[in-house]
């Protein structure tokens, strides 16, 4: 690494850096929680040093396919890796969120010093109850959803000026 | 080169970043290799301009006071785990709540008769939503769902001045708590997209359309608005039906028979 070439100093860099990967693995195990689905299994959805250096790409990647696209089955789902990744919450029951203290998606970045906006709209825990549970596909689905909330949007309309207006627009519709 | 662990601290934070920068590098190359895979994996599965998603409802059938439709919707969507901000009056929260789906009574001023509709996203096909939009977020799918792309939207609200219906909402504050199939949060304008997370899952109804079912009134009905066979298209070539602000010529996927 002290050598004069700049070459050489890069190479030396670049081969630290991979053994300074494996040694923190080495150090810390893996950074699969516990009692995880994951903990469980082999594999990720992709070769472990291969989600580790890439999952941000291929979940802003994969979220275009869904959203604009509106292909469900991609292979880097966020909510798949929470489903996966989630640690239970022995305690509370549950699952404890994947971003909090220690958990899955936060111990590696905090040492990086990421700060994922994601978990402000995506939940960070996998729907509790059974996997069918997850997407509605038939009839009445929404009313296997509890509300947990206690303050609940009360039904009915909004106030008075957008009836006017559109008793208007009616008018319009009505007069041509 | 196995003895990083007894180097400092800093050197080892520096090997970090170089292998942060090897990192990036690799996946600059990588995307082009999956996007293939990808694609040939589930292209059948995503939005097809072959169809083209829509509404009828019969206002006739729509009853004054139900509000099936919005609390189904609400139910839905998570839009009732927003939290009233502590403080706020009813003004403020009624103004600027989120609402998918309100009802609307109109009353004809001529001759006082009354109409009861809900009143959505009209899913135009020449949105004026996604003209004014800045960031690309505001779209149509290619199944003519009109959606807000929340990772790209920036909040500007431009497209809840251009809508003529008054479809979107801004979402004020932070949302305690998600569903994991209903991501919203802070910041973003959203509104109908028609459950788009059901359709896309297979099913062919809405949660409001199910709701009104439900409830014996039958005043909804989804379907698919280029299929001559759909019980939607075989219900409007039936009905006369007709467009909120036709003179828009906005050709709205959401139609009203009885307006
Ligand atoms: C079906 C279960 C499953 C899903 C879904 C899943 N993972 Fe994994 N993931 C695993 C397993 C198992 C491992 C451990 C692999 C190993 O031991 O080499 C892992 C490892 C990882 C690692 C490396 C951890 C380390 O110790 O360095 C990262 C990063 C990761 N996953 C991110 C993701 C992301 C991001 C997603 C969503 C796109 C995801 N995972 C989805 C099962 C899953
Ligand atoms: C402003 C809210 C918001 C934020 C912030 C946000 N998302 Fe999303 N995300 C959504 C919405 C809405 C959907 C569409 C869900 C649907 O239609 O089922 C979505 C869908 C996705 C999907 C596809 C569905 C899934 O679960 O796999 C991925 C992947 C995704 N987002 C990744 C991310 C990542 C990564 C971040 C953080 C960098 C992020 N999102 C931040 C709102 C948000
Ligand atoms: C093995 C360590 C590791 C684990 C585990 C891990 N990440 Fe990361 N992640 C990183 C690193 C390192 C970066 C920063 C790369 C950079 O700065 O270019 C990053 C960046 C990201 C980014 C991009 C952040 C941004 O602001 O653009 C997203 C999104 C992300 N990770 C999602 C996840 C999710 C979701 C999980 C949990 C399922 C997860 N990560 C788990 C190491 C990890």
């Amino acid at each position: 690494m002290h050598s004069s070439s700049g070459i050489l100093r890069g190479t030396g860099l670049i081969i630290g850096g991979f053994f300074a990967l494996f040694s923190t693995l080495v150090q810390s195990g893996s950074a699969v929680t516990p009692g995880s689905k994951a903990a469980g299994m082999d594999a990720c959805v992709a070769p472990t040093g291969e989600i580790r250096r890439n999952h941000m790409d291929y979940l802003k990647h994969d979220r275009i396919k869904v959203v604009q696209q509106g292909v469900r089955d991609v292979k880097h789902s966020l909510a798949e890796c929470i489903a996966c990744h989630a640690e239970p919450d022995a305690v509370k029951g549950g699952y404890q969120p994947v971003n909090g203290a220690g958990q899955f998606c936060n111990g590696c970045h905090q040492y990086v010093a990421v700060s994922l906006t994601c978990f402000q709209c995506h939940s960070k825990t996998p729907e509790t109850g059974g996997p069918g549970d997850d997407i509605p596909t038939t009839g009445n689905a929404h009313e296997g959803l509890k509300s947990t909330s206690d303050q609940r949007i009360e039904p009915g309309e909004r106030g008075g000026p957008l009836m006017e207006e559109l008793a208007q627009l009616h008018e319009l519709s009505r007069e041509e | 080169m196995t003895g990083n662990n007894k180097q400092p601290k800093e050197i080892q934070r520096r090997e970090f970043i170089s292998k942060t920068i090897l990192a990036a590098g690799t996946a600059l190359a990588a995307p082009g290799i999956l996007l293939t895979v990808a694609n040939a994996k589930s292209e059948s599965e995503g939005a097809s301009s072959n169809v083209r998603w829509g509404m009828l409802v019969d206002s006739n059938k729509c009853v004054e006071n139900c509000t099936a439709c919005v609390d189904a919707c609400n139910e839905e969507n998570g839009i009732n785990l927003l939290q009233r901000p502590s403080g706020q009056d009813d003004g403020m929260w009624n103004a600027q709540r989120p609402q998918w789906i309100r009802k609307v009574k109109l009353q004809d001023r001529q001759t006082g008769e009354i109409t009861n509709l809900p009143l959505m996203c009209q899913h135009c096909e020449s949105p004026p939503c996604v003209d004014v939009c800045p960031t690309g977020a505001s779209f149509k799918r290619a199944d003519g769902i009109v959606m807000v792309d929340r990772h790209i939207c920036i909040g500007c609200r431009y497209c809840m001045m251009a809508c003529p219906y008054k479809a979107r909402s801004f979402l004020h504050q932070n949302v305690a708590e998600q569903r994991v199939h209903t991501p919203r949060g802070k910041g973003c304008v959203e509104s109908c997209n028609l459950c788009v997370h059901r359709i896309d899952a297979g099913a062919t109804t809405t949660a409001c359309q199910d709701a009104c079912n439900k409830d014996g009134h039958q005043a909804i009905l989804f379907g698919d608005l280029k299929d001559p066979d759909s019980e939607l298209s075989q219900m409007l070539r039936q009905k006369s039906s007709g467009q909120i602000r036709a003179d828009l010529e906005l050709n709205t996927g959401v139609r009203y028979t009885s307006l």
